[in-house]
């Protein structure tokens, strides 16, 4: 059992001074096993932050992060292959376009940010998730965003993926469960 | 004259053992009631404190000795006497007969002891004529340890009401006046020390004096323990007596420990009052005390008494205690004490002010008036640089954040910022980071353009540079950090009126805009996206608001955020300013202003052509100004057109052709948007792609050319990829011969290929399942992909 935190889109402190009080409390250290960040953080605090809650922290860097090091795909082997990817091609909210990206990267699970906008659904037998904002920062390409992460359970070829949205000062939890194709 | 360790070691351990000696002898007569033998033998015992040889620590070990045999020697007393060998008074004036008079003194006191316990006679008799004998010695350390035996076996037999040895009417005067006579003379004989011996050796008798304090403050603990002392007598008669006779002996040393032991030693109620006597006391003491610790001690005590029960309170109103403090504090650090270092002062108010906050947290007036001191204090000085000092300002500053957890209360302290005022640029900015760390942790909302004013002048450290020279030391780590608080603060400015939120921006905007180069990259980012999230809240209002002088219009915002962006160009920022331009693009898009809409990308070319140099900035930047493009409805075909010719131009040149390729099929999409008004020109979508073709094949035959191997097949498979998605989207353009020719196209490259791209290999792979997938679907997708063959 493999607990993955995808998260993205923070903009602090562009767009938000911090993460929700209510999800500093409950992402404590040592429970997460890998982290995929989606870029959009933008500064060196919070992956700081980031990485002290989990130091197997793969990050993806945003149009807007500062540290220019950081590559702008990032892909990691375990059981299962995942892509982080910031922002996908034109059109930005484009499903479909987001699939050739699929049938390119040829992954199960590809997580991608840059939208703010919350997305978790199966495509041609692999996952595709974009974990919205985690501090519901203002986008120009989605209206009043909720604060947003999901926790990915990869157990083998069965995924759970958890999405915590906060709405109203209460953090709702959701789930989408699916068993990806052996290969 | 002072002995030597080593000396001393010899000496001491000699007194011991004459003490022992004579003990041994003693115990023995006191076993054969030999009551003469044994007032002998504790003679002899005792002259060994007579010694003048050993410092105050040794001759205490002397002294214990000794106290423990005559311990023994009072029990032997009371029981001779109680069996009636010798009657008390009888024994009482044999043993003056004993012919040195420390010894004497030692023994009549221990029969002293006895007598009282005889109650033959009053206690008050018996220890009046004690203390006075004890005159009698005035050697300083003889003396103070010969009265402590005296204070030590008195305790427990003052004439105290309710005791066993309560007198008359007037007992407890009787018992107050001989603790404090005993005090008094203990006293004298401690001051007399520091006056004794060579000057060079003061350091060495202060500390040894020092020593000896607890023995003189025994005497207030005394009196404190007296049950008849109730706070009439205590104000009357305790305090006064006690306080003259340290204000008059005139001792640094005494003055400082007795005024710190009458407050550790009576109850808090007692001292609130009294608190006009004792304050008066303090600046009368010598300009050397640290009066401020003690003070701060009082105050202290006082804060906690008070925070201890609310019944308290109106205690502390009625004896108009906080005046009172106030006023002493005045009084000794303006008069009495001129020339105390500003850290001491500082260190009082920070005492003061939480004894405001503890005891009259509603009284704003009186928390500004201790600000307002300390603003009198460090006026007509330079800024301060005593380490110490700023430090304490810093706490009298987080003083009320803390406890208010309101930066609004703050605010509202005129001498708030006057006390900011008085630090170096260094101390300024810390206590700015404070100011701003109160307000993300308590998550205070501030929500006026007055309020965000004020806040700004406090934290202006931070905001620009106050000097005209240039701080070089600033460290990059700690600045970014302000910096980034800054920006976190920014978004904690918010009020749903559109208005006042405007003002808000408009304030926040003439501070920033004064922070130099260094700095805007930092802060013009959360305002423009503040300035954006408020043109939505109009939106989203639109029709409700109705009259003639709104300010707030979105024109109005976006006119503030071009000269807000502009700014970034002298730092200069053009990479960042791009982005916030086509920020400002969309949300002009979706107010239906078209021409400020246009305008914004005016801008952003313009950067794109002038200012951004480095081609992989250029890639990032072109994507972006693409896909920004592709989501807006609000152009004419006129305006639409100019962009997307300047879009698709530029991709054109990017310096490397793969990279040209992928944004030239990107533009694809800016000529097909799949909505329902969306624009969908199917020949110009195909132009596009094919260029992308051309482009691809020009690289492979330049990778050919310079490295002999093959180009980027990938390339094809993703412009095939394209050609499926406008396929399936329905443009008549593309058509399954189209999509035959290319997948055709493609199994030649890959053939004649040397060297395979294994994940090039699987991209083709997949698309080709995908196609599979699709015609398998069946209905009318399955139908539109039937012709193709794989």
């Amino acid at each position: 059992m493999v607990l993955v935190l995808a998260i993205g889109d923070l903009h602090i402190p562009h767009r938000a001074p911090d993460l929700p009080a209510k999800f500093k409390q409950m992402l404590v250290p040592g429970k997460i096993q890998h982290i995929l960040c989606v870029g959009n953080l933008c500064i060196e605090d919070v992956h700081d932050y980031l990485k002290s809650l989990c130091p197997d922290l793969h990050f993806a860097r945003g149009e807007y992060d500062e540290d220019a090091r950081y590559p702008e795909r990032k892909t990691h082997d375990w059981s299962i292959q995942a892509w982080a990817l910031p922002w996908p091609s034109v059109p930005w909210s484009d499903l479909d376009s987001l699939a050739m990206f699929q049938r390119q990267l040829d992954v199960d699970i590809l997580v991608t940010g840059h939208t703010s906008q919350f997305k978790a659904y199966k495509h041609e037998g692999g996952v595709v998730i974009n974990p919205g904002s985690a501090t519901g920062a203002h986008s120009s390409i989605t209206y009043d965003a909720n604060p947003r992460f999901v926790l990915l359970d990869i157990d083998d070829l069965r995924v759970w993926v958890y999405i915590y949205e906060l709405i109203d000062g209460q953090v709702k939890v959701d789930k989408i469960a699916t068993t990806l194709p052996a290969h | 004259m002072l002995p030597h360790g080593d000396d001393e070691e010899k000496w001491l351990a000699e007194g011991i053992a004459g003490i022992q000696h004579n003990a041994f002898y003693m115990h023995r007569a006191l076993d054969s009631n030999d009551l003469k033998d044994a007032l002998r033998y504790s003679v002899q015992m005792l002259s060994e404190l007579r010694t003048s040889l050993l410092s105050p620590h040794k001759y205490y070990e002397l002294y214990m000795r000794a106290f423990d045999e005559l311990r023994k020697m009072e029990m032997f007393f009371r029981e001779e006497t109680a069996r009636g060998t010798i009657s008390v008074i009888e024994l009482y004036e044999l043993v003056q007969h004993a012919g040195n008079i420390l010894p004497r003194l030692y023994l009549l006191c221990t029969v002293g002891s006895v007598y009282i316990k005889s109650k033959e006679a009053p206690a008050k008799d018996v220890l009046k004529d004690l203390v006075e004998m004890c005159r009698g010695i005035q050697h300083p350390v003889r003396g103070l340890f010969l009265r402590s035996y005296l204070c030590q076996i008195s305790r427990d037999k003052l004439p105290d009401i309710g005791s066993e040895y309560e007198g008359d009417a007037d007992t407890v005067n009787h018992a107050i006046e001989f603790v404090i006579q005993n005090f008094t003379e203990m006293n004298k004989l401690w001051v007399r020390m520091h006056h004794q011996g060579p000057t060079r050796e003061k350091d060495k008798r202060e500390k040894e004096r020092s020593q000896l304090r607890d023995l003189v403050g025994k005497n207030l603990h005394v009196l404190s323990q007296i049950e008849g002392v109730d706070l009439d007598i205590y104000k009357e008669t305790v305090l006064p007596r006690v306080l003259e006779q340290v204000v008059n002996c005139k001792d640094e040393l005494a003055q400082h420990y007795l005024m710190d032991c009458i407050i550790q030693v009576f109850p808090d109620e007692y001292h609130l009052q009294t608190l006009e006597t004792l304050l008066g006391a303090f600046p009368q003491l010598q300009p050397t005390v640290d009066i401020k610790t003690v003070l701060s001690q009082l105050m202290d005590r006082l804060s906690n008494y008070a925070a201890s029960s609310i019944e308290v309170l109106p205690e502390f109103l009625q004896v108009e205690a906080f005046s009172k403090l106030s006023n002493a504090i005045g009084k000794v650090v303006i008069e009495a004490q001129v020339d105390m270092p500003v850290v001491g002062a500082i260190t009082l108010y920070v005492s003061l002010l939480t004894f405001t906050l503890r005891v009259h947290p509603d009284r704003l007036d009186y928390v500004d008036q201790v600000l307002g001191a300390c603003v009198k204090k460090l006026s007509g000085r330079a800024k301060l640089e005593d380490s110490r000092a700023t430090k304490q300002i810093v706490a009298l500053l987080s003083a009320p954040l803390e406890k208010y957890n309101d930066i609004g209360t703050a605010l509202k302290l005129p001498n708030y910022p006057r006390v900011m005022d008085h630090l170096d640029n260094g101390t300024n900015k810390v206590m700015a980071v404070v100011i701003i760390q109160s307000i993300m942790k308590n998550t205070t909302c501030i929500s006026t353009a007055d309020k965000v004013e004020a806040l700004f002048e406090l934290i202006k450290g931070l905001i620009r540079d106050m000097d005209e020279t240039q701080d070089d030391e600033i460290d990059e780590e700690d600045f970014k950090e302000e910096q980034n608080s800054v920006a976190r603060l920014i978004h904690m400015l918010h009020n749903d009126d559109p208005e006042e939120m405007l003002k808000i921006l408009c304030t926040v905007r003439k501070h920033i805009i004064l922070g130099g180069p260094k700095r805007l990259p930092f802060t013009v980012p959360p305002l423009v996206f503040s300035a954006l999230k408020l043109v939505r809240h109009i939106q989203g209002q639109d029709g409700d608001v109705i009259g003639e002088e709104i300010s707030a219009t979105p024109k109005k915002i976006f006119q503030i955020l071009h000269q807000t962006i502009e700014a970034l160009l002298s730092v200069p920022s053009p990479e960042l300013a791009l982005r916030l331009y086509l920020q400002c693009a969309e949300a002009a898009n979706d107010c239906d202003l078209e021409p400020v809409a246009y305008e914004f990308f005016t801008q952003a070319f313009i950067l794109y052509e002038e200012e951004v140099a480095d081609s992989k900035a250029q890639v990032t930047a072109i994507h972006l100004i693409i896909g920004t493009l592709q989501r807006m409805n609000v152009f004419g075909v006129e305006n639409r057109d100019t962009l997307t010719h300047k879009a698709t131009g530029y991709s054109a040149k990017l310096l490397k052709k793969p990279d040209q390729c992928r944004a030239v099929y990107a533009c694809s999409h800016l000529f097909w948007v799949d909505e329902q008004d969306g624009i969908k020109d199917g020949e110009r979508v195909l132009l596009c792609l094919k260029r992308a073709l051309r482009i691809a094949n020009a690289a492979q035959q330049m990778a050919n050319v310079t490295r002999g191997s093959s180009g980027p097949v990938v390339l094809f498979i993703e412009i095939l990829n394209k050609y499926l998605y406008f396929f399936e989207k329905g443009n008549p353009q593309v058509t399954s011969s189209v999509l035959q020719g290319l997948i055709e196209l493609i199994k030649t490259e890959m053939q004649t290929d040397g060297s395979s791209d294994p994940s090039a290999d699987a991209f083709f792979a997949s698309t080709l399942r995908y196609i599979q997938f699709q015609k398998q679907k069946g209905g009318a997708m399955g139908e539109k992909y039937d012709p193709i063959k794989i």
